[in-house]
């Protein structure tokens, strides 16, 4: 398969169909909004770090449309400028979890026999181990000095659901008649893994790397609501942590300071749900029918 | 031969050895992340002693040895073996910052709560979710189906602590319908434990924002799922028979189904009481509601270590329990499962 191809599959192909299911297309709209206004944002709207006491808790008004907090600063800068950070350590999370996940679910599947009962019991057993507890003692114990490092843990632990799934997946490619053939002509197991496995998975694959992000989110804002990731900077979930624990959910008028973080991530987080589900409808049936 | 053979292809056989491998590996890697982790809490703490307390470093190690219960001088193998023999014995240690008190006791005062409060709130978001899931699957395309399946995708893909606080800062602070402070922790002080109204009523009141949000936020999975799994159920050639066969609708409902709709949720259940158990450390945490989760996050942030490790243990090993539980009745519900095969 060409690069042009591949490009054309992932991208292109889903944009067109999903244009027609409603909550699909509602879905990746917002979330394309959300990656706009977080990436593209910061470049025009500047965080307003300034306090200003004479304007705190202000309502939403032209000047500041969703009002400003504690300490009289813009929210929405906060929001433009909080959303990145969340996004790119969810990116990276997802992605060391998705190619974790697609490396030993697809080995499992592929060699059978033992390496395949080893894997699967590793994969068990780091599943039944509660993954959010697990995280925040072990962000006790690691320094976490860098977004990067939040990742690569986030990361490391979230993969083996996906692992899983991706083996039941490969389970059912690899009886197909191409493989079979590959097979004849020994083509060598990573050929055929990764040259005529896995792109027919693509599709799967992206839909698994989104889903993976949501959970990374998940962990990643509760472990910087917990207190537990000490490095600097701004971002969505700190704004709740900040008004969480100065006391400022408590007082009637900061509705809009918590309220504003909290909206942005649900929505983030309904937003790509949404979206995968309805790319998860659109591919499997073909999937399953094989192409 | 064949008694040995037949032992371990027996399902439940497997699942109790599976079920002690699990908790052996959480239990030895605790210890080595404790013990061999660069800056582990027993040389963090015995710096702490030696430059607040101004002790001798030989003082500083002996209560570092008594307070995680590890004889510091044996070799590690040896210490790993004791630590093991201390776990089966119930021995956690005492904590750093209440000196002198077992862990086993503080765990034994919290996790009640947990599992009280998860357990009942599984049960009231199941029965929701699966009551839902079925009338919109028998109405689909219908405004009932409509509303209750964009509620329920919304519900279940917000993360449940913001749930949680969104649901302290509606009721609890813009309506003012609920006193929040009065409702932390989980028995109001001078009630007496027992069989009584007030205090059932009382721990209800305490666990009520808690429930609330396991369920708010767990309902719309459940719904969407038996949803789904009622869709699939309705096209199986055995419900036609039955419609074909004049049984009465009813029946067909509950015994035909609705019962094979349902099992296939069952694997999920196990998944979500792992995960409540485990997210439990926010929820509690922002309603300072105290269980074991609530008692997990207070430890990591105060750095109480040999807590800190024994509620892990704990939360783990209770999900792998609950696990276990479910798995049986599971494979009671659906005999398929007990002759193997996937």
């Amino acid at each position: 398969m060409s690069a042009k191809n591949i490009l054309r599959r992932i991208f292109l192909e889903p944009l067109i169909i999903i244009s027609r299911d409603k909550a699909g297309f509602v879905g990746f709209i917002f979330l394309l909004f959300i990656l706009l206004l977080s990436f593209i944002g910061p470049y025009f709207i500047k965080l307003d770090t300034e306090v200003k006491l004479d304007k705190i808790y202000q309502f939403p008004s032209r000047e500041h449309i969703l009002g400003t907090d504690n300490q009289g600063r813009d929210i929405f800068s906060q929001i433009v400028n909080g959303g990145k950070d969340v996004i790119i350590v969810a990116f990276l999370a997802g992605l060391i979890s998705t190619l974790i996940a697609v490396s030993l679910g697809s080995l499992s599947a592929y060699a059978g026999g033992l390496t395949d009962t080893i894997i699967m019991f590793i994969t068990e057993i780091i599943l039944t181990i509660p993954q959010f507890p697990l995280l925040a003692v072990l962000a006790a114990f690691v320094r976490l000095t860098n977004p990067t490092m939040l990742a690569f843990i986030i990361g490391f632990l979230g993969w083996p659901a996906l692992a899983r799934a991706i083996r039941s997946q490969v389970l059912s490619i690899k009886e197909r008649d191409y493989i079979e053939a590959a097979r004849v002509l020994d083509l060598g197991r990573i050929h055929i893994i990764f040259s005529e496995i896995l792109p027919n998975m693509l599709s799967y694959i992206v839909i698994s790397l989104i889903m993976a992000m949501t959970g990374a989110v998940y962990s990643q804002v509760g472990l910087i609501i917990l207190g537990l990731v000490p490095f600097y900077g701004h971002n969505w979930g700190l704004m709740i942590q900040l008004a969480w624990t100065r006391g400022a959910i408590f007082y009637k008028g900061s509705i809009f300071y918590i309220l504003s973080p909290i909206i942005a991530i649900a929505l983030f987080q309904w937003s790509a749900v949404t979206f995968t589900r309805s790319l998860e409808g659109i591919f499997n049936p073909r999937l399953r029918a094989g192409e | 031969m064949s008694k040995v053979k037949k032992l371990f292809s027996n399902y439940i056989f497997l699942r109790v050895i599976r079920a002690i491998l699990t908790i052996f590996i959480v239990a030895t890697l605790t210890f080595f992340i404790i013990r061999l982790m660069p800056g582990n809490p027993i040389e963090i703490y015995i710096g702490q002693l030696m430059s607040q307390y101004g002790m001798s470093f030989q003082d500083a190690k002996n209560q570092a040895a008594a307070l995680f219960s590890i004889d510091l001088d044996a070799p590690l193998s040896k210490q790993y073996v004791i630590y093991m023999r201390n776990l089966l014995r119930g021995d956690f240690g005492v904590s750093f910052l209440s000196q002198g008190t077992p862990v086993s006791l503080m765990i034994a005062a919290y996790l009640p709560w947990t599992i009280f409060s998860v357990g009942i709130s599984i049960l009231i978001s199941f029965s929701l979710g699966i009551t839902l899931g079925m009338i919109s699957a028998y109405k689909r395309g219908g405004i009932f189906d409509h509303i209750v399946s964009t509620v329920a995708a919304i519900l279940s893909a917000i993360p449940n602590y913001l749930i949680g606080i969104l649901l302290l800062i509606i009721i609890g602070v813009q309506l003012g319908l609920i006193p929040v402070s009065a409702m932390r922790g989980t028995v109001s002080p001078g009630i007496k434990p027992g069989f009584t109204w007030t205090f059932i009523k009382d721990i209800f009141s305490h666990a009520l924002l808690p429930i609330m949000t396991y369920v708010v936020s767990t309902v719309g999975g459940w719904t969407l799922s038996m949803k789904s799994s009622t869709l699939n159920t309705l096209g199986e050639d055995y419900v036609t028979v039955a419609k074909a066969r004049g049984l009465p609708e009813s029946r067909i409902t509950f015994a035909y189904v609705g019962r094979n709709a349902l099992l296939p949720l069952f694997t999920s259940l196990t998944m979500q009481m792992g995960f409540l158990m485990g997210g439990s450390a926010l929820i509690e945490s922002i309603f300072v509601y105290k269980g074991i989760g609530w008692a997990l996050g207070s430890s990591i942030a105060q750095r109480d270590y040999p807590v800190m490790q024994a509620v892990f243990l704990i939360i783990t090993i209770a999900v792998i329990v609950a696990n276990f539980i479910a798995d049986l009745l599971y494979s009671k519900l659906d005999p398929r499962i007990k002759i193997g095969g996937e």
